[in-house]
């Protein structure tokens, strides 16, 4: 062996030394990628980062300048709070119980808008109105609809004699998580089935003429066919879902402000940061409430590729 | 098994008429093919036997029983698709089971029927595989394996090699007619392909514009063909069409003389010719001879060579529109530029009318 083929191959046995054109790539390629990861320094890093400092500190909104580092203090405190955990809780069945409704409303809605009709483009722009009226407009509305005294949906069930006497839909501890949920579906399945609907339009059409020509029934196709295949776009639609559930905050403050039967955690968060002054506390609930929710996507994710491996 | 008929069969999209009265008497056990270019309705016309679309107006027979009405399930059909119409997330094995368990078969005979189709298609060895792990040829396989475990009556093929490369076309090809002797059933293809529509096919229909130009078997629709139409979709390369009239009848045989000034006589039994008639005189490359030295002569400039090693295709300028393709053995000498004699042996002669329909070849064997 040469010395020059020694050399060769103890440079092959290095590191691959990376060519001028890919050089060249990876300079372009964070040229490129640079200004976005300042943008979203910006705008979401730092006040983040600021969060969950304030969330360790006693900050106060009168002046946040004198906060002092407390340690693990405002969590300490948080997670003993029962309210803290009604929170939690009263966010967890908002989210399980619209989004599976949403789900399945979602999908059937998607499933009729999937079949071949006269006026389908008209209708499924006309299904999305619901989702595109701002959250507060729609919250208001039904705010007003649901009045226990002047509220239109009291007045029909009355006339129907399906209640005999006005129901405080919005203030009344039995009813309010529910109004909040009926709002927030009405709301959302447009969206959900509009998810849906693209999804189903992916699927191959041969297949379903097969099924057809084998005789097998539309139940039975549904089932085998239709529901596995479409099983990506659905993880993707009640991923959304349930993120956006467990934030929710607009919604649930507008409709009943700080009612303790329907409060989020993010309104949890915003009552001790704002009405109580109390930066420092507020900011730990909003970290918990961010940490809950990385890790809910985090399962989720590395369940949905398990799946998806056999 | 079974005998498909149509009797004036349409279909309409709309306003527009795909197709426009068909009538077909298929055989028990026969092997159509339906062939034309793209957009002449073939694929809609094996989508109504299926009944994956509903006729217009006519009559849809099985075995003599209207069929108009009853579902695609009821027919006693399987259909294979262009695209396989694989389940994806099914393995193979359930692919081809997935139909049957619906149909009163007990566990042990989808077992049993699953695992004779896939040795008919030797294929036992992917039942455990996804589809998206297999090659477009075992696909087709799978596809065809789940047509064979039904059991059907008819099966309907709708240009289902039109997605494989050229070796495994003409591999799968082979099989089909081999599955087609194995089981004795009826089978309908669609293609576009006239060479799998002449090597398949008991009997070819030639449609275009959703009507039938033709219904015949592959040696009589390339020695008869009944107008222009078929005379240059069936051959390959194409028939070559000259313009001319006719400059005299006698008995047996028509003299034409080209536009070009040439005369060819045609031994074609043309009674209802009339001296002075616009006809076109058809004449297959592969029956022309380089050189000349045959019955009648033409002559042409060559304007391409084109070598394919076991034969040469050359093309004469004629000062047409359309050059003249003369199709020759492979060691051909001609070069651009030549001037070339070319010989038309009487028994090449193809004749239409104006209108494009064929004078009879009867005379001339088959």
């Amino acid at each position: 062996m040469s010395t020059a083929t020694v050399a060769v191959a103890a440079q092959l046995q290095e590191k691959p030394v990376k060519s001028r054109l890919t050089r060249q790539r990876i300079r372009y390629a964070w040229l490129f990628v640079t200004p976005m990861l300042v943008v979203l320094a910006l705008v979401a890093g730092w006040p983040l980062f600021r969060t969950i400092w304030f969330s360790f500190t006693d900050a106060n909104l009168s002046d946040l300048q004198v906060a002092e580092f407390v340690g693990f203090d405002n969590y300490v405190y948080l997670l003993s709070d029962p309210e803290w955990w009604n929170a939690v809780w009263n966010t967890v069945k908002f989210a399980a119980i619209s989004v599976t409704l949403e789900t399945i409303l979602g999908l059937g809605i998607a499933l009729a808008l999937d079949a071949h009709f006269r006026g389908r483009g008209l209708l499924r722009a006309a299904v999305l109105i619901p989702w595109a009226i701002p959250t507060v407009v729609s919250a208001q509305m039904w705010g007003w609809m649901f009045h226990d005294v002047f509220g239109v949906i009291n007045h029909m069930l009355m006339a129907l004699h399906l209640i005999s006497k006005p129901i405080a839909w919005t203030a009344s501890p039995d009813t309010a998580l529910v109004a909040v949920i009926i709002v927030d579906v009405w709301k959302t399945t447009p969206f959900m089935a509009l998810l849906l609907l693209a999804g189903l339009q992916m699927l191959p059409g041969e297949c379903y003429e097969s099924a057809k020509v084998d005789g097998i029934h539309p139940f039975k196709v549904f089932w085998k066919i239709t529901l596995p295949l479409l099983k990506p776009a659905l993880m993707v639609a009640v991923i959304f879902r349930v993120l956006d559930a467990m934030r929710i905050f607009d919604l649930i403050y507008v409709m009943s402000g700080n009612n303790k039967d329907t409060m989020s955690m993010s309104v949890y968060s915003r009552q001790q940061l704002v009405d109580f002054q109390d930066v420092g506390y507020g900011s730990a609930a909003a970290t918990l409430l961010f940490l809950i929710i990385a890790a809910f996507t985090v399962v989720y994710l590395t369940l949905s590729r398990v799946g998806r491996e056999d | 098994m079974a005998a498909i008929t149509m009797r004036h069969v349409k279909k309409s999209f709309g306003p527009v008429d795909v197709i426009k009265g068909v009538d077909l008497d298929i055989k028990d056990k026969e092997f159509v093919v339906f062939v034309g270019p793209s957009g002449c309705g073939k694929s809609t016309l094996l989508r109504l036997v299926a009944g994956l679309e509903d006729i217009s107006s006519g009559q849809m027979l099985f075995d003599g029983k209207q069929v108009n009405d009853i579902p695609p399930a009821e027919r006693g059909i399987a259909m294979v698709f262009q695209s396989y119409a694989l389940y994806p997330h099914m393995s193979v094995y359930d692919n081809m089971a997935f139909g049957l368990k619906l149909a009163n078969v007990g566990q042990g005979g989808i077992d049993e029927r699953v695992r004779k189709a896939a040795g008919i298609l030797q294929i036992e060895h992917l039942l455990d595989r996804k589809p998206k792990q297999l090659s477009g040829g075992q696909r087709q396989r799978v596809a065809i394996g789940r047509a064979i475990v039904r059991d059907p009556k008819v099966f309907l093929f709708d240009e289902p090699l039109s997605n494989l490369d050229a070796a495994l076309r003409v591999q799968m090809r082979i099989e089909i007619a081999k599955l087609h002797r194995q089981l004795a059933a009826t089978m309908i293809y669609v293609t576009h392909d006239q060479v799998e529509a002449m090597t398949l096919a008991s009997r070819i229909v030639v449609l275009n514009a959703g009507h039938v130009e033709q219904f015949g078997s592959p040696l009589e629709l390339y020695h008869h063909p009944q107008n222009l139409f078929v005379a240059g979709f069936i051959g390959s390369p194409k028939m070559n069409f000259l313009e001319g009239e006719v400059a005299s009848v006698s008995g047996n045989a028509v003299t034409i003389q080209l536009a070009t000034g040439e005369t060819v006589v045609a031994p074609i039994a043309a009674q209802s010719a009339q001296k002075g008639q616009a006809v076109t005189l058809g004449l297959r490359p592969e029956h022309l001879l380089e050189g000349g030295g045959a019955d009648s002569q033409l002559t042409g400039q060559v304007m391409t060579v084109e070598h394919l090693g076991g034969e040469t295709f050359i093309y004469l300028d004629r000062g047409q529109p359309e050059p003249m393709v003369l199709k020759t053995e492979g060691n051909s000498r001609a070069k651009v530029g030549d001037t070339m004699p070319v010989g038309v042996p009487a028994g090449a002669c193809y004749l239409f009318d104006h209108e494009g329909q064929a004078f009879d070849r009867q005379a001339m064997a088959a």
